[in-house]
């Protein structure tokens, strides 16, 4: 069954009145981020989006979650258009986005209560995704108390307590060291395994998006488009050791091999237009 | 803690303390700051000693600079037959009512201005023009709108707190992490709850800046207005006996209005730390 169907989705920025980029030796007012993206996402799949940088994986994400208009074509959920944030979404963020002002707890609970939950049921709920992620007994932390790993434990806690059907997750363990993410990555497949919520998750680790998928996305340079869809059967559950397998690496193989050239075209985009960068 | 001076440029106050500090490092400033106290209170001591001295040795008039003890004597007195309780009473009322009109006014407006560009670009040059407008110089207005009476003090200290709320209000606005307005989109808030659960948590530590000012800022002009027109108030005080030549009472007034600065200076910070205890790494919950 169809969770998200992407259908046709264009993406053009305007620039400020007096702002101009190089395209192609020529100068635009506009700058087109995504370019006709098709993608169909099943319930209760896990997709990783990858693509060089200023393919619009973020921001494809953006429209998936209602918080940016398509200039073109349309985002369903299941059948309904997505012109705003939808309840049935929830929304990861690398930088974790937390209230440095409230609790970790209260962190969680803020989900709910814009939903209008009770009191009782918001703590009940926000203590048990604490304690899924393992940080029973920081619920009064507050994020600056919080290692960086702890506070996107509390991220993701905070946006699966509003039992989302679909979880946007935008390179959530980018900023974290290398250990932490592998074991945040394990531990996100094992919550995930358990509630079957459907992800799409934007990463710019190959490795990463191998081990979590069921399928890649990889989007081609600037303007994004579905470049290639690559199928990951590797057997779950999975565990770290999967990395090494020779089934891994020929995944591994195989998303380079779509990627190399986009990456290419991409570092000549952008070092044609110093104008964008600056 | 040294004393936040009041600010009059366009820069706006801000909390002072940054969140990345580490919690020994805070406990060392605690005690540094002990230290300082310590380091400054001979000074302070001999300068009282001085005030004591030299009007009894003649260095100074007697007349004008009454020795520390007989300024005392007199503020004792005064604090007896209920003169100084009934006047600080009347000037601290005058003083919060205007603060807490212009807090009322304030915090909604400089929402409004933080958030909505056309409003603040519309509203901006006005607010500028008016908050460099002494309002000392607007005392003759307020006394000739309102009456000598209670309704122009409170106009004086409203218009003299207001600007710092207002500013530092609309700085507080746009100082929200768009990252967090983004995530409180993304979970579904309604634009009040943005408001109220967001922004306003948000810039309550530009606020609590803003208010440490204005309230200073109400209490210097309450004295202010005060001297210049008024039956009562520790500003009338001081300026009534300066008049009579009561120089023992004018000093006890002068005392008093700084001790009352210096207990107002203290239950700020305490407050600003409470109001934003999230900042710092401490263990203990401000809720």
């Amino acid at each position: 069954m169809d969770r998200i169907t992407v259908t046709d989705v264009h993406k053009t920025f305007q620039l400020k009145p007096g702002q101009f980029v190089t395209i192609d030796g020529q100068p635009s007012d506009s700058v087109t981020v995504l370019d006709g993206v098709d993608l169909t996402i099943r319930k209760g799949e896990f997709i990783t989006l990858v693509g060089p940088s200023g393919s619009g994986k973020s921001v494809l994400l953006d429209i998936i979650g209602g918080l940016t208009q398509a200039t073109r074509g349309t985002v369903e959920i299941d059948g309904k258009v997505i012109t705003k944030p939808d309840p049935k979404t929830g929304y990861v963020f690398q930088q974790y986005a937390l209230f440095p002002w409230r609790t970790a707890l209260a962190n969680i609970e803020y989900a709910l209560e814009v939903r209008g939950a009770t009191k009782r049921e918001r703590t009940d709920k926000a203590r048990y995704f604490l304690s899924l992620f393992g940080l029973s007994g920081f619920e009064d932390r507050f994020p600056n108390q919080l290692s960086g790993g702890m506070q996107q434990r509390v991220a993701i806690a905070r946006a699966l307590a509003a039992d989302p059907e679909v979880l946007l997750m935008d390179e959530p363990f980018a900023a974290l060291d290398a250990q932490t993410r592998e074991i945040l990555q394990s531990e996100l497949l094992r919550i995930w395994e358990k509630i079957n919520t459907t992800v799409v998750f934007v990463t710019h680790s190959i490795d990463e998006a191998i081990y979590l998928a069921d399928r890649i996305v990889v989007m081609t340079a600037r303007p994004g488009r579905v470049k290639e869809i690559i199928d990951i059967d590797l057997p779950r559950p999975r565990d770290g050791d999967i990395r090494s397998s020779t089934e891994f690496n020929g995944h591994r193989g195989r998303v380079w091999e779509a990627l190399r050239d986009e990456v290419n075209k991409a570092q000549k985009d952008w070092a044609l237009s110093p104008a964008y960068a600056a | 803690m040294a004393f936040v001076t009041d600010k009059s440029g366009f820069v706006p106050a801000v909390a002072p303390r940054s969140r990345d500090k580490a919690a020994p490092a805070r406990r060392k400033s605690r005690r540094l700051h002990l230290g300082t106290f310590g380091y400054g209170l001979p000074l302070l001591i001999i300068f009282f000693v001085f005030w004591e001295i030299a009007p009894r040795l003649g260095w100074l008039s007697p007349l004008f600079f009454p020795p520390l003890s007989e300024v005392l004597t007199a503020w004792y007195a005064m604090l007896l037959d209920g003169t100084l309780s009934a006047n600080i009473g009347i000037s601290l009322q005058r003083a919060f009512i205007g603060f807490a009109l212009a807090l009322v006014v304030a915090i909604p407006l400089g929402f409004l201005m933080g958030r909505y560009s056309t409003f603040e670009k519309v509203s901006d040059l006005l607010v500028q023009t008016l908050r460099n407008t002494s309002q000392f110089a607007l005392l003759p207005v307020f006394i000739l709108l309102l009456g000598i009476g209670e309704a122009s003090k409170i106009a004086i200290t409203f218009y003299s707190s207001i600007f710092f709320l207002l500013i530092n209000t609309i700085a507080g606005v746009k100082s929200v992490d768009p990252l967090l307005l983004k995530a409180a989109r993304s979970m579904g808030t309604s634009d009040l709850d943005l408001f109220r659960k967001v922004i306003l948590p948000a810039s309550i530590p530009h606020i609590v800046a803003g208010a440490r000012l204005a309230v200073k800022s109400s209490i210097f002009a309450v004295i202010g207005a005060e001297m210049l027109a008024a039956k009562s108030g520790l500003g009338y005080l001081i300026q009534n006996s300066q008049l009579m030549m009561e120089t023992a009472d004018m000093y006890a007034g002068i005392l008093t209005m700084t001790f009352i600065g210096l207990i107002v200076n203290y239950l700020l910070v305490w407050f600003e730390r409470w109001a934003t205890g999230w900042k710092s790494p401490s263990e203990s919950s401000p809720h």
